[in-house]
């Protein structure tokens, strides 16, 4: 039992690097003055009310609309997709893991910078459209680019959760059902499905969280003609330097994004305390 | 038969999608021009050129420090603290826990803003040490999650029965604890060096004094249109990084056949 | 377990030497922050390897960018490249150093035109780095209209072919040109009117870029983009199908200058750097790399011909008649915050 002392240095840390940022950012959302002088802060509710007008609304509105899309799509990709590769076998199946994990290895601005050359008006894509005769089409710089470029950089963390989970599945729960007459139909929708519902909500919430919080993807491939939340964050703390209405509208992400886990967890019945299958 | 071809497809469809950008940053690798859109015939200058890029070398550099730094202090503390966890009792563990999971659910861009400001509330100098710190504090938690699994699943008994034999707590957790428990710990490793290379946001707001990963410098340069040097650097990257996965998997496979074990 | 203790301690051995080198030199060394791409980096080994003095090189991306780093401390620089405006706005908040003349005897190399400007009526602050105009680049191939007014930008038949620049003054100021008010107008109905108008654009309006936009017109991607005249310089030399005008309701001419913060440590070699950008040799090679406009005329002469005749970089007075230079735009900053977030927040 006294091994747990190890664990102090960690939350030393967690008190510092954590907790303390948490509590700046909360002080800075509920105060105004001149971001730059400590002395002139009041306590003011002024950011929240800036911030719950139509335009902001508007922002927020559509960077939910967004993630939530690019979210069931992640969803609807990558579950067959982890599913096929789960039923594979065991060598074939860790070489196409592996092939999963190997792009995110290669840094995801250049990799998101890359599909411009393909979606462009004279890009690949455009390219071999007109060369069988097709109207070249409008691929970049608009919510569908946005969308692709989501889907692009987070499935595999929707893949990945749920391949882990469904590899683990028990074989003779399966085989049982069979034994009991159940169809393929009936073993997936009764038998694996629901197993697998922790991975899909850890693949939900590490889709969901940074496709809602991006500022580069639709700034990239949108053209900055859409901002999303992540944009106005940024635009505050980097231009404008308003880090008052900077930190409300991150304090809004933040509880947005916890009522949204909350949400979500509430399907997940038989949730256990360490969550390891994060990974 | 058709269900064969359809999972076929689709699987090739999906990596298609994953790889298709690679390819063409391999191929624009070798593109005589500067500009995205053209194809001006084939070159190598760019790998010529990348080796007298400063810029992108010291980009290069500071990744890869800042990567192997953040990945040993995080794995130390953050193994040392999952051992710690697991022994506390029910109430802090959970507090602990839930305190873990801030990070891993905080989006990005709260996680780099609340420690900018914590930074200048500390009248920290922006730089080397505020970016190393930072990747430190969002590597933790993943350590920490990898490593906790490994760590249920382990028998508890076993550190108890080496100091009941008289190994003191130091002893049992070097011969005892860390070996078993060795395999998360590397997983745990290798996640935060992953995410320290990768990481964009959280390293652009806490840098200064020109010190940038080569996130930044991508980030840069997609505002002034992408150096085709940095495709060189990526296509060398991504190939050493294939022959790596290539001899750890040949080795492993005939570790396996040697052992007489197919896991 | 041997050997992967040994490859941590390995690596570990390899980080802290690797570390102990960095720390061991003690040169001195100034904090230089440039826009993106606007130096020829060779230039900064050179100055290195004269002086003996090192620089730790960062790039921003606008001068808004540049304000707020500065503001927020946390880091000090030595030598920035803010323009006309900015200047006249870190002035007026004591955020910049006077430089001493003495040790910049290069001055001398400046055009006489580009002192005694409002922005630093007495030069006691700045020195001139790079000018330019603000104008409008066309693909030749793509466009029959006689391109010479903004109203262009405006056209429904040029939908998706139009790029604006991802910059809240300058594009403000479009709108603002484009109806015929000063692009330093303090009213705030004209600027609402502004904004109006860039709404009123935005569904025709293809991107918002910065930089990017020479990869979008080199590669015949868009009509019409507006742009700084350096970059269209760049762009020109790249497809000969591009042409640039300033369009007849006049336009931005703008400054970038060197200055040096208030709360610099290392003033005095940041006066040398100052004095070796000056050079006529050495401005030689920014302008060559970057295609922006020197404003030394000795360095001008050094200059490929193609660049030296150059009417997009070198304008002849007549085409910059009609031009006003950015003023501190002071309590209405906030003002163009707002307008920008709603033209770009709006559907």
């Amino acid at each position: 039992m006294r091994m747990k002392r190890t664990a102090y240095p960690y939350i030393l840390w967690i008190g510092i690097f954590i907790v303390i940022p948490l509590f700046l950012i909360l002080y800075f959302a509920f105060t105004a003055g001149n971001s730059q002088d400590f002395s002139s802060f009041e306590i003011s509710l002024s950011n929240f009310r800036r911030f719950f007008t139509p335009i902001y609304l508007k922002v927020l509105g559509r960077s939910v609309n967004l993630a939530f899309i690019s979210t069931i799509i992640c969803l609807a990709l990558g579950y067959p997709m982890a599913y096929i590769i789960s039923k594979e076998r065991h060598k074939k199946r860790n070489i196409m893991i592996l092939m999963f994990v190997i792009p995110m290895w290669m840094n995801f601005l250049l990799r998101t910078y890359a599909w411009l050359t393909l979606l462009g008006r004279n890009g690949f894509i455009n390219f071999i459209i007109t060369k069988i005769g097709l109207k070249p089409l409008d691929l970049i710089f608009n919510d569908k680019a946005v969308l692709l470029g989501m889907v692009y950089n987070f499935l595999p963390f929707m893949v990945l959760p749920i391949y882990s989970i469904l590899v683990k599945i028990d074989k003779n729960l399966i085989e049982a059902a069979e034994d009991l007459g159940a169809n393929r139909f009936e073993i997936f929708t009764k038998v694996i499905f629901p197993l697998s519902i922790p991975g899909v909500i850890t693949g939900i919430t590490m889709v969901f969280i940074p496709a809602m919080s991006t500022f580069i993807i639709s700034s990239l491939l949108g053209g900055n003609k859409y901002n999303l939340i992540g944009n106005l964050i940024e635009q505050q703390f980097r231009w404008t330097g308003d880090w008052h209405f900077g930190s409300s509208m991150s304090i809004i992400l933040m509880v947005f994004i916890l009522i949204t886990m909350a949400i979500t967890s509430k399907f997940d019945k038989e949730k256990e305390g360490g969550g390891g299958g994060l990974w | 038969m058709v269900e064969k071809i359809g999972k076929r497809l689709y699987t090739f469809l999906i990596f298609l999608f994953l790889y298709a950008p690679i390819i063409v940053l391999i191929v624009f690798s070798f593109n005589d021009s500067k500009s995205r859109g053209v194809w001006a015939g084939f070159t190598f200058k760019w790998y010529i050129e990348l080796f007298k890029d400063a810029g992108i070398l010291r980009a290069l550099y500071y990744t890869l420090l800042i990567a192997a730094l953040s990945a040993i202090i995080s794995t130390i503390i953050g193994t040392l603290a999952a051992i710690g966890i697991s022994n506390m009792p029910g109430i802090s563990k959970k507090i602990v826990l839930n305190l873990n999971y801030l990070p891993v659910l905080n989006p990005d861009i709260v996680t780099a803003v609340s420690l900018m400001a914590l930074y200048r509330f500390l009248r920290l100098e922006f730089g080397f040490i505020t970016m190393l710190l930072s990747h430190i504090t969002f590597s933790i938690p993943y350590v920490i999650l990898s490593v906790l699994p490994k760590l249920k699943q382990m028998n508890k008994h076993l550190a108890e029965a080496a100091m009941d034999l008289g190994a003191t707590p130091f002893y049992a957790l070097r011969k005892v604890v860390i070996p078993e428990i060795m395999p998360g710990i590397i997983t745990g490793g290798l996640i935060a060096f992953t995410l320290s290379v990768d990481d964009f946001v959280i390293s652009f707001f806490n840098t200064g004094k020109g010190v940038s990963n080569l996130s930044i410098e991508i980030f840069s340069m997609t505002r002034r249109g992408i150096n085709p040097v940095i495709n060189a650097l990526s296509t060398l990257m991504f190939i050493s990084l294939m022959i790596l996965l290539l001899i750890i998997n040949k080795r492993t496979e005939k570790n396996e056949i040697e052992r007489g074990e197919l896991r | 377990m041997k050997k992967i203790k040994s490859i941590v301690l390995f690596v570990l051995v390899a980080v802290i030497a690797s570390m102990l080198a960095g720390c061991g030199e003690s040169k001195p060394s100034i904090n230089v922050f440039n826009w993106g791409d606007y130096i020829d980096e060779g230039v900064l080994k050179e100055f290195e390897k004269e002086y003996g003095v090192k620089v730790n090189y960062s790039m921003y991306a606008t001068n808004e960018d540049l304000y707020v780093k500065l503001k927020q401390g946390g880091e000090s620089f030595d030598v920035i490249f803010p323009s006309d405006y900015m200047i006249e706005r870190m002035v007026r908040e004591g955020m910049l150093a006077k430089l001493d003349k003495d040790n910049i005897p290069n001055l001398k190399n400046i055009d006489k035109s580009f002192f005694g400007l409002d922005y630093d009526p007495d030069d006691e602050y700045s020195v001139p780095y790079m000018w330019g105009t603000v104008g409008i680049i066309y693909n030749k191939t793509m466009v029959d209209d006689v391109v010479d007014s903004w109203d262009i930008l405006w056209e429904e038949k040029y939908k998706d072919q139009i790029i604006m620049l991802n910059s809240q003054r300058d594009t403000i100021a479009v709108a603002l040109l484009k109806l015929g008010y000063s692009m330093n107008t303090r009213n705030i109905d004209e600027l609402e009117e502004a904004k109006a108008e860039l709404i009123k654009q935005r569904p025709l309006v293809w991107a918002y870029q910065g930089d990017e936009v020479k990869d979008t017109m080199v590669g015949g991607e868009a009509a019409f983009a507006v742009v700084w005249s350096g970059d269209a310089v760049a762009m020109i030399r790249d497809n000969p199908d591009l042409e640039y005008v300033i369009p007849k309701e006049g336009t931005n001419l703008w400054f970038d200058d060197m200055v040096i913060p208030a709360n610099a440590k290392n003033k005095e070699d940041a006066e040398k750097f100052i004095d070796f950008m000056c050079r006529p040799d050495i401005a030689a090679k920014n302008a060559d790399y970057i295609g922006y406009s020197t404003p030394i005329p000795e360095a001008i002469d050094l200059l490929p011909e193609d660049m030296k005749n150059s009417k997009v970089a070198y304008p002849s007075e007549k085409e910059i008649e009609n031009t006003e230079i950015f003023r501190d735009p002071m309590d209405i900053v906030v003002e163009y915050d707002r307008i920008w977030t709603e033209v770009l927040s709006g559907e």
